[in-house]
């Protein structure tokens, strides 16, 4: 019995051992890899006509879902900040506080989120596919680097859509705050924008964002064509890199919104 | 070749309408306006004490803001805190001898300097030292004076 639980608790420790250093050596092969796509974007630069098709890809066809997600999330922050704040008699406020929190937080944040969702899932899947089909490897027998080709410019029209996708949302973000604050709950209007204009800055809140989702668009960009290409060359090895690209997306825009929101604003 | 084209179009609009994005947040949701850059002059004024101003509290007359506190120093020969502030080129006419109040907006507002027009014929001018400050009421200085002054009262 008591032989029996140590050899649990002894597999156990393997297991998270072994997760450890599995996550350890993805962690490292994604930094690489990273490396590879910056080394490699001058030659993709060279060919701006690749780069526009991707941002059309990424960023275009993205725009719909982030323009709807910002004006209904605009709206919300505007309805919660006025349930809360008339109570102290302070729902002029309500468009600073949809702003500091669209601007700093949520544009960016939202962004990315819903970014690996609509395009990041779209970038793995069609390279892990372009590898499973063996599209990868008949380029290299070509003589075609499959990285600067396909890869970067994937990797650059997401780099590139991110920030723009994120201003965006902020902007319609605040439109939506402004019909539901001005529009149907009848605050001031211009209570509403001077106390914005007051309490918002340029080089504090626009700016953190908009290099914030700079960085977002790294991330997400690179850990979608990162599970594509190196996703296992089966219809189940694609759906799974996807799925992960996804996840891992989600998770490190979290991680790195906590640590750049510490960095630009600072808790010191 | 008519797809390239909708491509192009698609992605000019799109880079086209976050650069629309960003000035409607440059303009309308920051305070981008007036003196942001190096233009205006520069005064410094001391205080006792500063209460809880800091740097980019407005600086005001009349209710108008016309500047901004630039930076907060220390003077450890004087022990007084220097506070220099930065006012717009367009308000060039203020008397030498205004002065300058640490005031409060509201019950729960931030601090704020407040300046008082002077009747001199002279106008301030960049470099120059308001001589006449009025130091940030502490609230809990206000209230052990007060007390004291009642505990004085019932002697």
């Amino acid at each position: 019995m008591k032989n029996d639980s140590a050899r649990g608790l002894n597999r156990l420790a393997l297991e998270i051992g072994y997760s450890l250093r599995g996550f350890l050596q993805t962690f490292g092969a994604g930094q690489i890899f990273l490396l590879r796509l910056i080394i490699n974007s001058p030659y993709a630069l060279a060919r701006p006509r690749l780069i526009i098709k991707q941002v059309y890809v990424t960023g275009v066809q993205s725009l719909v879902v982030i323009m709807l997600a910002g004006l209904f999330v605009g709206m919300v922050l505007a309805l919660q900040g006025y349930l809360t704040l008339s109570k102290f008699g302070a729902e002029d406020t309500i468009g600073m506080v949809a702003a500091l929190g669209l601007t700093r937080e949520l544009g960016p944040v939202v962004t990315a989120l819903l970014f690996a969702g609509r395009a990041g899932t779209a970038l793995s899947s069609e390279i892990g596919l372009m590898r499973a089909t063996d599209q990868l490897s008949g380029m290299e027998m070509m003589a075609v680097d499959p990285i600067k080709r396909v890869v970067v410019p994937r990797f650059l029209g997401g780099v590139i859509a991110m920030p723009l996708l994120a201003v965006i949302f902020s902007a319609m973000g605040i439109f939506g705050a402004w019909l539901e604050g001005v529009i149907i709950l009848g605050v001031d209007e211009g209570a509403f924008w001077s106390q914005m204009q007051a309490q918002v800055e340029l080089g504090q809140d626009v700016m953190s964002g908009i290099i914030k989702s700079i960085f977002f668009g790294v991330a997400a960009s690179m850990l979608a064509v990162f599970e594509g290409y190196n996703c296992v060359p089966t219809a189940e090895g694609v759906g799974r890199a996807t799925t992960r690209a996804v996840v891992h997306t989600s998770l490190s825009v979290l991680v790195l919104n906590f640590m750049l929101t510490a960095w630009l604003l600072g808790g010191t | 070749m008519q797809q390239t084209r909708a491509v192009e179009l698609g992605t000019g609009l799109f880079v086209f309408m976050g650069i629309l994005a960003l000035f409607f947040l440059a303009t309308r949701v920051t305070s981008f306006d007036s003196y942001s850059g190096d233009e205006g002059y520069e005064l410094t004024a001391r205080f006792d004490q500063i209460g809880t101003l800091k740097t980019r509290s407005p600086v005001s007359i009349s209710g108008v803001q016309i500047g901004r506190v630039t930076s907060i120093d220390f003077d450890v020969e004087r022990l007084e805190a220097v506070v220099s502030i930065r006012i717009s080129s367009r308000y060039n006419r203020i008397p030498a001898d205004s002065d300058a109040r640490i005031l409060t907006s509201g019950i729960l507002g931030g601090q704020y300097i407040g300046l008082q027009p002077g009747g001199a014929d002279e106008y301030f001018r960049d470099g120059d030292e308001i001589a006449f400050t009025q130091s940030a009421v502490v609230l809990e200085q206000l209230i052990s004076k007060y007390l004291f002054e009642r505990g004085g009262d019932g002697d």
